[in-house]
Protein backbone atom coordinates (compact mmCIF):
# COMPACT_ATOMS: atom_id res chain seq x y z
CA UNK A 1 0.00 0.00 0.00
CA UNK A 2 2.73 2.40 1.04
CA UNK A 3 4.75 1.52 -2.05
CA UNK A 4 1.75 2.30 -4.24
CA UNK A 5 1.13 5.63 -2.56
CA UNK A 6 4.83 6.55 -2.78
CA UNK A 7 4.97 5.47 -6.43
CA UNK A 8 2.05 7.78 -7.14
CA UNK A 9 3.90 10.58 -5.31
CA UNK A 10 7.10 10.15 -7.33
CA UNK A 11 5.13 9.69 -10.56
CA UNK A 12 3.17 12.91 -9.98
CA UNK A 13 6.33 14.88 -9.35
CA UNK A 14 7.94 13.63 -12.54
CA UNK A 15 4.83 14.32 -14.57
CA UNK A 16 4.88 17.85 -13.21
CA UNK A 17 8.52 18.23 -14.22
CA UNK A 18 7.64 16.96 -17.70
CA UNK A 19 4.72 19.34 -17.98
CA UNK A 20 7.02 22.23 -17.07
CA UNK A 21 9.47 21.40 -19.87
CA UNK A 22 7.35 19.81 -22.61
CA UNK A 23 9.97 20.55 -25.25
CA UNK A 24 11.80 17.39 -24.19
CA UNK A 25 8.86 15.19 -25.21
CA UNK A 26 8.64 16.72 -28.65
CA UNK A 27 12.37 16.69 -29.28
CA UNK A 28 12.25 12.99 -28.48
CA UNK A 29 9.65 12.46 -31.19
CA UNK A 30 11.42 14.58 -33.82
CA UNK A 31 13.73 11.84 -35.06
CA UNK A 32 10.99 9.24 -35.60
CA UNK A 33 8.94 11.82 -37.48
CA UNK A 34 11.87 12.52 -39.79
CA UNK A 35 12.25 8.77 -40.35
CA UNK A 36 8.55 8.54 -41.08
CA UNK A 37 8.80 11.19 -43.78
CA UNK A 38 12.16 10.35 -45.33
CA UNK A 39 13.11 6.81 -44.50
CA UNK A 40 9.87 4.91 -45.02
CA UNK A 41 9.52 5.78 -48.74
CA UNK A 42 12.99 4.33 -49.30
CA UNK A 43 11.89 1.14 -47.68
CA UNK A 44 8.90 0.47 -49.88
CA UNK A 45 10.78 -1.75 -52.33
CA UNK A 46 12.38 -3.61 -49.44
CA UNK A 47 9.08 -4.07 -47.65
CA UNK A 48 7.58 -5.50 -50.82
CA UNK A 49 9.11 -8.79 -49.75
CA UNK A 50 6.80 -8.66 -46.69
CA UNK A 51 3.75 -8.16 -48.85
CA UNK A 52 3.71 -4.37 -49.09
CA UNK A 53 2.34 -3.52 -52.46
CA UNK A 54 1.44 0.10 -51.80
CA UNK A 55 2.84 2.98 -49.73
CA UNK A 56 -0.01 2.48 -47.25
CA UNK A 57 1.06 -1.14 -46.80
CA UNK A 58 4.63 -0.04 -46.27
CA UNK A 59 3.57 2.32 -43.46
CA UNK A 60 1.47 -0.39 -41.85
CA UNK A 61 4.63 -2.49 -41.59
CA UNK A 62 7.04 0.31 -40.87
CA UNK A 63 5.21 2.32 -38.19
CA UNK A 64 4.72 -0.52 -35.65
CA UNK A 65 8.44 -1.29 -35.89
CA UNK A 66 9.30 2.32 -35.39
CA UNK A 67 7.08 2.54 -32.30
CA UNK A 68 8.98 -0.39 -30.79
CA UNK A 69 12.26 1.32 -31.68
CA UNK A 70 11.03 4.50 -29.98
CA UNK A 71 10.01 2.65 -26.81
CA UNK A 72 13.28 0.76 -26.73
CA UNK A 73 15.65 3.55 -27.78
CA UNK A 74 13.95 6.37 -25.90
CA UNK A 75 13.72 4.35 -22.71
CA UNK A 76 17.35 3.32 -22.75
CA UNK A 77 18.43 6.96 -22.46
CA UNK A 78 16.39 7.92 -19.38
CA UNK A 79 19.29 6.93 -17.12
CA UNK A 80 21.03 10.20 -17.94
CA UNK A 81 18.24 12.08 -16.18
CA UNK A 82 18.77 9.93 -13.12
CA UNK A 83 22.50 10.68 -13.11
CA UNK A 84 21.70 14.40 -13.23
CA UNK A 85 19.31 13.97 -10.30
CA UNK A 86 21.95 12.08 -8.35
CA UNK A 87 24.34 14.97 -8.94
CA UNK A 88 21.83 17.64 -7.96
CA UNK A 89 21.03 16.12 -4.57
CA UNK A 90 17.31 15.51 -5.10
CA UNK A 91 17.79 11.75 -4.79
CA UNK A 92 19.69 12.16 -1.56
CA UNK A 93 16.85 14.28 -0.24
CA UNK A 94 14.49 11.36 -0.90
CA UNK A 95 16.90 8.85 0.60
CA UNK A 96 16.76 10.34 4.10
CA UNK A 97 12.98 10.00 4.12
CA UNK A 98 11.19 6.70 4.72
CA UNK A 99 9.85 6.81 1.12
CA UNK A 100 9.68 3.38 -0.53
CA UNK A 101 12.80 2.64 -2.59
CA UNK A 102 10.84 0.68 -5.19
CA UNK A 103 8.61 3.74 -5.62
CA UNK A 104 11.63 5.86 -6.58
CA UNK A 105 12.13 3.52 -9.56
CA UNK A 106 8.50 2.76 -10.44
CA UNK A 107 7.37 6.39 -10.27
CA UNK A 108 10.06 7.32 -12.77
CA UNK A 109 9.45 4.37 -15.08
CA UNK A 110 5.73 5.08 -15.20
CA UNK A 111 6.48 8.67 -16.15
CA UNK A 112 8.58 7.27 -19.01
CA UNK A 113 5.60 5.19 -20.13
CA UNK A 114 3.43 8.30 -20.23
CA UNK A 115 6.03 10.18 -22.27
CA UNK A 116 6.17 7.30 -24.72
CA UNK A 117 2.38 7.16 -24.96
CA UNK A 118 2.30 10.82 -25.98
CA UNK A 119 5.10 10.35 -28.51
CA UNK A 120 3.46 7.26 -29.97
CA UNK A 121 0.19 9.16 -30.32
CA UNK A 122 1.97 11.89 -32.28
CA UNK A 123 3.46 9.36 -34.69
CA UNK A 124 0.24 7.42 -35.16
CA UNK A 125 -1.76 10.57 -35.85
CA UNK A 126 0.84 11.72 -38.39
CA UNK A 127 0.86 8.30 -40.06
CA UNK A 128 -2.92 8.00 -40.48
CA UNK A 129 -3.08 10.31 -43.51
CA UNK A 130 -0.24 8.23 -44.99
CA UNK A 131 -2.42 5.14 -44.91
CA UNK A 132 -1.99 3.71 -41.43
CA UNK A 133 -5.16 2.04 -40.27
CA UNK A 134 -5.74 0.51 -36.86
CA UNK A 135 -8.81 -0.51 -34.86
CA UNK A 136 -9.18 0.91 -31.33
CA UNK A 137 -9.07 -2.45 -29.45
CA UNK A 138 -5.96 -3.40 -31.42
CA UNK A 139 -4.45 0.00 -30.64
CA UNK A 140 -5.07 -0.53 -26.92
CA UNK A 141 -3.25 -3.87 -27.07
CA UNK A 142 -0.46 -2.17 -29.00
CA UNK A 143 -0.23 0.44 -26.26
CA UNK A 144 -0.02 -2.28 -23.63
CA UNK A 145 2.85 -3.87 -25.52
CA UNK A 146 4.58 -0.50 -25.87
CA UNK A 147 4.17 0.16 -22.13
CA UNK A 148 5.85 -3.17 -21.32
CA UNK A 149 8.73 -2.39 -23.67
CA UNK A 150 9.11 1.08 -22.21
CA UNK A 151 9.06 -0.24 -18.62
CA UNK A 152 11.79 -2.70 -19.58
CA UNK A 153 14.06 -0.24 -21.34
CA UNK A 154 13.72 2.50 -18.72
CA UNK A 155 14.25 0.09 -15.80
CA UNK A 156 17.37 -1.26 -17.52
CA UNK A 157 18.61 2.26 -18.15
CA UNK A 158 18.11 3.34 -14.52
CA UNK A 159 19.78 0.18 -13.28
CA UNK A 160 22.76 0.70 -15.60
CA UNK A 161 23.01 4.36 -14.58
CA UNK A 162 23.21 3.37 -10.91
CA UNK A 163 25.75 0.67 -11.73
CA UNK A 164 28.18 2.74 -13.82
CA UNK A 165 27.47 6.14 -12.25
CA UNK A 166 29.20 8.01 -15.07
CA UNK A 167 27.38 9.63 -18.01
CA UNK A 168 30.21 8.99 -20.50
CA UNK A 169 30.36 5.29 -19.75
CA UNK A 170 26.57 5.09 -19.70
CA UNK A 171 26.42 6.69 -23.15
CA UNK A 172 28.77 4.12 -24.67
CA UNK A 173 27.02 1.28 -22.92
CA UNK A 174 23.57 2.33 -24.07
CA UNK A 175 24.71 2.85 -27.66
CA UNK A 176 26.30 -0.58 -27.73
CA UNK A 177 23.15 -2.10 -26.33
CA UNK A 178 20.59 -0.21 -28.40
CA UNK A 179 22.17 -0.69 -31.85
CA UNK A 180 22.22 -4.50 -31.99
CA UNK A 181 18.86 -4.79 -30.21
CA UNK A 182 17.25 -2.53 -32.79
CA UNK A 183 18.93 -4.08 -35.82
CA UNK A 184 18.10 -7.56 -34.59
CA UNK A 185 14.46 -6.72 -34.02
CA UNK A 186 13.80 -5.67 -37.60
CA UNK A 187 12.44 -2.29 -36.56
CA UNK A 188 14.13 -0.27 -39.27
CA UNK A 189 15.17 -2.85 -41.84
CA UNK A 190 12.97 -5.95 -42.10
CA UNK A 191 14.63 -9.16 -41.05
CA UNK A 192 13.09 -10.87 -44.02
CA UNK A 193 16.07 -9.49 -45.91
CA UNK A 194 18.50 -11.02 -43.45
CA UNK A 195 20.43 -14.25 -44.01
CA UNK A 196 19.17 -17.25 -42.11
CA UNK A 197 21.81 -17.14 -39.32
CA UNK A 198 20.91 -13.54 -38.54
CA UNK A 199 17.26 -14.48 -38.30
CA UNK A 200 18.17 -17.32 -35.92
CA UNK A 201 20.06 -14.83 -33.73
CA UNK A 202 17.14 -12.43 -33.75
CA UNK A 203 14.89 -15.23 -32.46
CA UNK A 204 16.67 -14.72 -29.14
CA UNK A 205 15.86 -11.02 -29.09
CA UNK A 206 12.58 -10.40 -27.22
CA UNK A 207 12.15 -7.10 -29.01
CA UNK A 208 12.10 -8.93 -32.32
CA UNK A 209 9.08 -10.86 -31.03
CA UNK A 210 7.55 -7.59 -29.89
CA UNK A 211 7.92 -6.13 -33.38
CA UNK A 212 6.23 -9.15 -34.92
CA UNK A 213 3.33 -8.92 -32.45
CA UNK A 214 3.05 -5.20 -33.04
CA UNK A 215 2.87 -5.65 -36.83
CA UNK A 216 0.10 -8.22 -36.50
CA UNK A 217 -1.89 -5.77 -34.36
CA UNK A 218 -1.52 -2.99 -36.91
CA UNK A 219 -2.38 -5.45 -39.66
CA UNK A 220 -5.67 -6.08 -37.86
CA UNK A 221 -4.89 -9.63 -36.68
CA UNK A 222 -5.22 -9.47 -32.87
CA UNK A 223 -5.90 -13.22 -32.83
CA UNK A 224 -2.53 -14.07 -34.34
CA UNK A 225 -0.47 -16.14 -31.88
CA UNK A 226 2.40 -13.65 -32.31
CA UNK A 227 0.30 -11.12 -30.38
CA UNK A 228 -0.19 -13.03 -27.14
CA UNK A 229 3.30 -14.47 -27.39
CA UNK A 230 4.83 -11.01 -27.63
CA UNK A 231 2.69 -9.70 -24.77
CA UNK A 232 3.57 -12.63 -22.51
CA UNK A 233 7.25 -12.48 -23.38
CA UNK A 234 7.51 -8.72 -22.86
CA UNK A 235 5.59 -8.94 -19.56
CA UNK A 236 8.11 -11.48 -18.29
CA UNK A 237 11.05 -9.40 -19.52
CA UNK A 238 9.60 -6.22 -17.98
CA UNK A 239 9.12 -7.90 -14.60
CA UNK A 240 12.69 -9.22 -14.69
CA UNK A 241 14.09 -5.79 -15.64
CA UNK A 242 12.10 -4.04 -12.90
CA UNK A 243 13.20 -6.56 -10.28
CA UNK A 244 16.84 -6.19 -11.27
CA UNK A 245 16.68 -2.41 -11.29
CA UNK A 246 14.69 -2.22 -8.04
CA UNK A 247 17.44 -4.25 -6.38
CA UNK A 248 20.02 -1.79 -7.66
CA UNK A 249 17.91 1.08 -6.31
CA UNK A 250 17.52 -0.57 -2.94
CA UNK A 251 21.25 -1.21 -2.71
CA UNK A 252 22.60 2.09 -4.05
CA UNK A 253 19.87 4.28 -2.67
CA UNK A 254 19.65 2.39 0.61
CA UNK B 1 20.51 12.68 21.34
CA UNK B 2 23.41 11.29 19.33
CA UNK B 3 25.91 8.83 20.78
CA UNK B 4 28.68 7.20 18.80
CA UNK B 5 31.45 4.93 19.91
CA UNK B 6 34.28 3.75 17.74
CA UNK B 7 32.40 4.77 14.58
CA UNK B 8 34.46 3.76 11.55
CA UNK B 9 34.35 4.06 7.79
CA UNK B 10 37.05 3.26 5.28
CA UNK B 11 37.12 3.51 1.53
CA UNK B 12 38.81 0.96 -0.68
CA UNK B 13 40.32 2.09 -3.90
CA UNK B 14 42.23 0.43 -6.72
CA UNK B 15 41.73 -2.78 -8.64
CA UNK B 16 41.11 -6.11 -7.03
CA UNK B 17 44.17 -7.72 -5.54
CA UNK B 18 45.80 -4.36 -5.06
CA UNK B 19 43.45 -2.40 -2.92
CA UNK B 20 44.46 0.38 -0.61
CA UNK B 21 42.22 1.26 2.28
CA UNK B 22 41.80 4.82 3.45
CA UNK B 23 40.29 5.36 6.87
CA UNK B 24 37.95 8.29 6.37
CA UNK B 25 36.63 7.97 9.93
CA UNK B 26 38.83 5.98 12.31
CA UNK B 27 36.91 5.31 15.50
CA UNK B 28 34.96 8.37 16.54
CA UNK B 29 33.27 8.83 19.94
CA UNK B 30 30.78 11.68 20.03
CA UNK B 31 28.12 12.75 22.51
CA UNK B 32 25.56 15.26 21.37
CA UNK B 33 23.00 16.47 23.92
CA UNK B 34 19.38 17.25 23.15
CA UNK B 35 18.70 20.81 22.04
CA UNK B 36 22.24 21.88 21.27
CA UNK B 37 24.01 23.03 18.15
CA UNK B 38 26.90 20.63 17.78
CA UNK B 39 29.61 21.42 15.25
CA UNK B 40 32.12 19.09 13.66
CA UNK B 41 35.11 21.30 12.85
CA UNK B 42 38.06 20.22 10.78
CA UNK B 43 39.97 20.72 7.55
CA UNK B 44 38.84 19.26 4.23
CA UNK B 45 39.26 15.49 4.23
CA UNK B 46 39.01 15.23 8.01
CA UNK B 47 36.03 12.87 7.73
CA UNK B 48 33.35 15.41 8.66
CA UNK B 49 31.00 14.76 5.79
CA UNK B 50 31.52 11.00 6.01
CA UNK B 51 30.58 11.11 9.71
CA UNK B 52 27.51 13.20 9.06
CA UNK B 53 26.38 10.98 6.18
CA UNK B 54 26.76 7.88 8.35
CA UNK B 55 24.68 9.43 11.13
CA UNK B 56 22.03 10.49 8.60
CA UNK B 57 21.70 6.84 7.38
CA UNK B 58 23.13 7.63 3.95
CA UNK B 59 26.31 5.64 4.38
CA UNK B 60 26.63 2.31 6.21
CA UNK B 61 29.37 2.43 8.88
CA UNK B 62 32.10 -0.23 8.76
CA UNK B 63 32.27 -0.57 12.50
CA UNK B 64 31.47 0.91 15.88
CA UNK B 65 28.08 1.73 17.29
CA UNK B 66 25.78 4.72 17.24
CA UNK B 67 22.34 5.73 18.37
CA UNK B 68 20.48 8.67 16.90
CA UNK B 69 17.34 9.93 18.66
CA UNK B 70 17.18 6.70 20.64
CA UNK B 71 17.33 4.33 17.66
CA UNK B 72 20.28 2.13 16.78
CA UNK B 73 21.87 3.41 13.59
CA UNK B 74 23.23 0.05 12.43
CA UNK B 75 20.24 -2.16 13.06
CA UNK B 76 17.31 0.26 12.73
CA UNK B 77 18.15 2.93 10.15
CA UNK B 78 14.49 3.20 9.14
CA UNK B 79 13.60 4.25 12.68
CA UNK B 80 16.42 6.81 12.70
CA UNK B 81 15.05 8.24 9.44
CA UNK B 82 11.75 9.05 11.12
CA UNK B 83 13.43 11.46 13.56
CA UNK B 84 15.98 13.20 11.39
CA UNK B 85 16.23 15.90 8.76
CA UNK B 86 19.23 16.27 6.47
CA UNK B 87 20.50 19.08 4.29
CA UNK B 88 23.30 18.19 1.89
CA UNK B 89 26.15 20.55 1.17
CA UNK B 90 24.80 21.36 -2.28
CA UNK B 91 21.17 21.22 -1.22
CA UNK B 92 18.88 19.58 -3.75
CA UNK B 93 15.86 21.00 -5.54
CA UNK B 94 14.48 20.60 -9.05
CA UNK B 95 14.84 23.79 -11.09
CA UNK B 96 11.39 23.74 -12.66
CA UNK B 97 9.26 23.48 -9.52
CA UNK B 98 8.58 25.99 -6.74
CA UNK B 99 9.77 25.92 -3.14
CA UNK B 100 6.20 25.36 -1.99
CA UNK B 101 5.79 22.34 -4.27
CA UNK B 102 9.09 20.96 -2.99
CA UNK B 103 8.05 21.45 0.64
CA UNK B 104 4.75 19.61 0.08
CA UNK B 105 6.51 16.73 -1.69
CA UNK B 106 9.14 16.43 1.03
CA UNK B 107 6.49 16.37 3.77
CA UNK B 108 4.55 13.73 1.82
CA UNK B 109 7.67 11.61 1.34
CA UNK B 110 7.89 11.67 5.13
CA UNK B 111 4.47 10.07 5.15
CA UNK B 112 2.18 13.03 5.82
CA UNK B 113 -1.24 13.21 4.17
CA UNK B 114 -1.80 15.81 1.48
CA UNK B 115 -3.70 18.40 3.53
CA UNK B 116 -1.29 18.10 6.43
CA UNK B 117 1.69 18.40 4.06
CA UNK B 118 0.23 21.57 2.54
CA UNK B 119 -0.30 23.05 6.00
CA UNK B 120 3.30 22.23 6.96
CA UNK B 121 4.60 23.77 3.74
CA UNK B 122 2.64 26.96 4.41
CA UNK B 123 4.00 27.07 7.97
CA UNK B 124 7.56 26.61 6.67
CA UNK B 125 7.08 29.39 4.11
CA UNK B 126 6.03 31.69 6.98
CA UNK B 127 8.66 30.76 9.50
CA UNK B 128 11.55 30.84 7.02
CA UNK B 129 10.22 34.02 5.41
CA UNK B 130 10.03 32.49 1.94
CA UNK B 131 6.71 34.06 0.92
CA UNK B 132 8.29 36.49 -1.51
CA UNK B 133 9.61 33.75 -3.80
CA UNK B 134 8.02 30.48 -2.63
CA UNK B 135 5.79 30.31 -5.70
CA UNK B 136 8.53 30.99 -8.24
CA UNK B 137 10.60 28.18 -9.75
CA UNK B 138 13.69 27.24 -7.73
CA UNK B 139 15.99 28.03 -10.64
CA UNK B 140 15.41 31.77 -10.06
CA UNK B 141 16.65 31.82 -6.45
CA UNK B 142 19.81 33.48 -5.13
CA UNK B 143 22.33 31.39 -3.19
CA UNK B 144 21.00 32.59 0.16
CA UNK B 145 17.36 32.04 -0.80
CA UNK B 146 18.15 28.53 -2.07
CA UNK B 147 19.91 27.71 1.19
CA UNK B 148 16.93 28.80 3.28
CA UNK B 149 14.67 26.63 1.14
CA UNK B 150 17.09 23.70 1.61
CA UNK B 151 16.90 24.09 5.38
CA UNK B 152 13.13 24.49 5.32
CA UNK B 153 13.00 21.21 3.33
CA UNK B 154 15.16 19.56 5.98
CA UNK B 155 12.80 20.46 8.82
CA UNK B 156 9.36 20.49 7.18
CA UNK B 157 8.46 17.24 8.96
CA UNK B 158 9.66 18.66 12.33
CA UNK B 159 12.47 16.21 13.08
CA UNK B 160 14.14 15.91 16.47
CA UNK B 161 17.60 16.09 14.91
CA UNK B 162 18.75 18.16 11.96
CA UNK B 163 21.96 17.40 10.05
CA UNK B 164 23.55 20.27 8.13
CA UNK B 165 26.57 19.65 5.91
CA UNK B 166 28.64 22.86 5.56
CA UNK B 167 25.49 24.98 5.75
CA UNK B 168 27.04 28.35 4.94
CA UNK B 169 29.75 27.50 2.42
CA UNK B 170 29.55 29.84 -0.54
CA UNK B 171 27.21 32.33 1.12
CA UNK B 172 27.89 36.05 1.42
CA UNK B 173 28.25 37.49 4.96
CA UNK B 174 24.67 38.80 5.16
CA UNK B 175 23.11 35.52 4.02
CA UNK B 176 25.41 33.71 6.40
CA UNK B 177 24.36 35.78 9.43
CA UNK B 178 20.74 35.22 8.48
CA UNK B 179 21.25 31.46 8.27
CA UNK B 180 22.93 31.41 11.67
CA UNK B 181 19.86 33.15 13.08
CA UNK B 182 17.62 30.48 11.51
CA UNK B 183 19.71 27.67 12.99
CA UNK B 184 19.61 29.28 16.45
CA UNK B 185 15.85 29.68 16.15
CA UNK B 186 15.50 25.94 15.42
CA UNK B 187 17.70 25.13 18.43
CA UNK B 188 15.64 27.44 20.63
CA UNK B 189 12.54 25.55 19.51
CA UNK B 190 14.12 22.39 20.92
CA UNK B 191 15.74 20.85 17.86
CA UNK B 192 19.15 19.24 18.07
CA UNK B 193 21.39 20.50 15.26
CA UNK B 194 24.46 18.61 14.10
CA UNK B 195 26.54 20.47 11.53
CA UNK B 196 29.93 20.29 9.87
CA UNK B 197 32.03 23.32 9.12
CA UNK B 198 35.53 24.30 8.25
CA UNK B 199 34.96 27.90 9.30
CA UNK B 200 36.50 28.78 12.67
CA UNK B 201 34.18 31.72 13.26
CA UNK B 202 31.13 29.59 12.49
CA UNK B 203 32.17 26.94 15.01
CA UNK B 204 32.97 29.64 17.56
CA UNK B 205 29.91 31.84 17.17
CA UNK B 206 27.16 29.40 16.22
CA UNK B 207 27.93 26.13 17.96
CA UNK B 208 27.15 25.35 21.59
CA UNK B 209 29.68 22.55 21.55
CA UNK B 210 32.18 21.41 18.98
CA UNK B 211 34.30 18.41 18.17
CA UNK B 212 37.52 19.11 16.31
CA UNK B 213 38.42 16.27 13.95
CA UNK B 214 41.50 15.65 11.87
CA UNK B 215 42.39 12.60 9.80
CA UNK B 216 39.22 10.82 10.88
CA UNK B 217 39.92 11.03 14.60
CA UNK B 218 38.73 13.26 17.40
CA UNK B 219 41.23 15.97 18.35
CA UNK B 220 39.23 17.80 21.02
CA UNK B 221 35.64 18.15 22.19
CA UNK B 222 33.96 20.82 24.32
CA UNK B 223 32.38 24.25 24.26
CA UNK B 224 34.35 26.79 22.22
CA UNK B 225 35.18 28.64 25.47
CA UNK B 226 36.42 25.46 27.19
CA UNK B 227 38.58 24.55 24.25
CA UNK B 228 40.14 27.97 24.06
CA UNK B 229 40.73 27.99 27.81
CA UNK B 230 42.49 24.64 27.48
CA UNK B 231 45.22 26.46 25.60
CA UNK B 232 47.60 27.66 28.33
CA UNK B 233 46.20 31.07 29.23
CA UNK B 234 46.34 34.16 27.07
CA UNK B 235 49.12 36.05 25.37
CA UNK B 236 50.13 39.68 25.90
CA UNK B 237 52.60 41.24 23.50
CA UNK B 238 54.58 44.30 24.62
CA UNK B 239 56.67 46.56 22.42
CA UNK B 240 59.28 48.52 24.37
CA UNK B 241 60.24 52.00 23.16
CA UNK B 242 63.97 51.19 23.16
CA UNK B 243 64.46 47.70 21.72
CA UNK B 244 67.86 47.15 23.40
CA UNK B 245 66.05 47.15 26.74
CA UNK B 246 63.85 44.19 25.74
CA UNK B 247 65.99 41.51 27.47
CA UNK B 248 65.98 43.55 30.66
CA UNK B 249 62.22 43.99 30.40
CA UNK B 250 61.81 40.24 30.03
CA UNK B 251 63.82 39.73 33.20
CA UNK B 252 61.69 42.24 35.11
CA UNK B 253 58.41 40.75 33.88
CA UNK B 254 59.33 37.12 34.52
CA UNK B 255 59.61 38.08 38.18
CA UNK B 256 55.99 39.24 38.19
CA UNK B 257 53.50 36.81 39.69
CA UNK B 258 50.92 37.24 36.93
CA UNK B 259 53.38 36.38 34.16
CA UNK B 260 54.02 32.71 33.50
CA UNK B 261 56.79 33.20 31.00
CA UNK B 262 58.28 35.94 28.88
CA UNK B 263 60.33 35.72 25.73
CA UNK B 264 61.78 38.18 23.28
CA UNK B 265 60.51 37.61 19.77
CA UNK B 266 62.61 38.01 16.64
CA UNK B 267 61.02 41.40 15.95
CA UNK B 268 62.10 42.70 19.37
CA UNK B 269 58.66 42.56 20.97
CA UNK B 270 58.02 40.63 24.18
CA UNK B 271 55.61 37.72 24.19
CA UNK B 272 54.16 37.11 27.64
CA UNK B 273 52.16 34.07 28.58
CA UNK B 274 49.57 35.03 31.22
CA UNK B 275 46.48 33.56 32.86
CA UNK B 276 44.10 36.46 32.33
CA UNK B 277 45.13 39.28 30.09
CA UNK B 278 42.83 41.96 31.44
CA UNK B 279 44.32 41.94 34.94
CA UNK B 280 47.88 41.22 33.80
CA UNK B 281 48.17 44.22 31.46
CA UNK B 282 48.07 47.01 34.12
CA UNK B 283 50.53 45.09 36.31
CA UNK B 284 52.88 44.62 33.37
CA UNK B 285 52.78 48.33 32.62
CA UNK B 286 53.35 49.24 36.27
CA UNK B 287 56.32 46.89 36.55
CA UNK B 288 57.91 48.25 33.39
CA UNK B 289 57.39 51.84 34.53
CA UNK B 290 58.93 50.98 37.90
CA UNK B 291 62.04 49.65 36.12
CA UNK B 292 62.27 52.80 34.02
CA UNK B 293 61.42 51.06 30.73
CA UNK B 294 59.05 52.95 28.43
CA UNK B 295 56.24 50.94 26.78
CA UNK B 296 55.42 51.70 23.14
CA UNK B 297 52.62 49.22 22.48
CA UNK B 298 50.73 46.57 24.41
CA UNK B 299 48.24 44.09 23.00
CA UNK B 300 46.15 41.22 24.29
CA UNK B 301 45.74 38.15 22.14
CA UNK B 302 43.06 35.65 23.09
CA UNK B 303 43.47 32.10 21.83
CA UNK B 304 41.26 31.12 18.91
CA UNK B 305 40.03 27.70 17.91
CA UNK B 306 42.85 27.75 15.39
CA UNK B 307 45.30 27.93 18.32
CA UNK B 308 43.53 24.88 19.76
CA UNK B 309 43.92 23.05 16.47
CA UNK B 310 47.55 24.17 16.21
CA UNK B 311 48.33 23.04 19.75
CA UNK B 312 46.80 19.58 19.19
CA UNK B 313 47.91 18.82 15.65
CA UNK B 314 50.92 21.02 15.05
CA UNK B 315 49.21 22.53 11.98
CA UNK B 316 47.06 25.56 11.49
CA UNK B 317 43.49 24.87 10.39
CA UNK B 318 43.45 27.97 8.25
CA UNK B 319 46.45 26.75 6.30
CA UNK B 320 45.36 23.15 5.88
Amino acid sequence: MKSLRDTWLVFQRHLLLMARSPLQIFLGVAQPVVYLALFAPLLKPALASMGAGTMADAYRIYVPGMLVALALGGGLYVGFGLLAELGSGVIERARVTPVSRVALLLGRSLRDVVVLAVQAAVIIVLAIPLGLLVRVPDLLLAYLLLALISLTSSAVSYGLALKVGNPDVLGQLVNNLAQPLMLLSGTLLPLALAPLWLRRVSDWNPFSWAVTGMRELFAGHPGDPAVWRSLALMAAVAVAALLWSARRFARTVR
Amino acid sequence: MIETSGLRKSYRSGRRGRTTTVDAVAGLDLHVAEGEIFGLLGPNGAGKTTTLRMLATLLPPDGGAATVAGADLLTRPAEVRRSIGYVAQGGGTWDEVTAREELVLQARMHGLAKAEAQARAAAAVDSFDLAEYADRPCRSYSGGQRRRVDIALGVVHRPAVLFLDEPTSGLDPAARARLWAEVRRLRDAGMTVFLTTHYLDEADALCDRIAIVDGGTLVAEGTPAELKRSIAGEVVTVGVAEPHLAPKAAEVLTAQECVRSAEVRADGALRLSVDTGESAMPQVMRALAGAGIATATIALHRPTLDDVFLARTGRSLEES
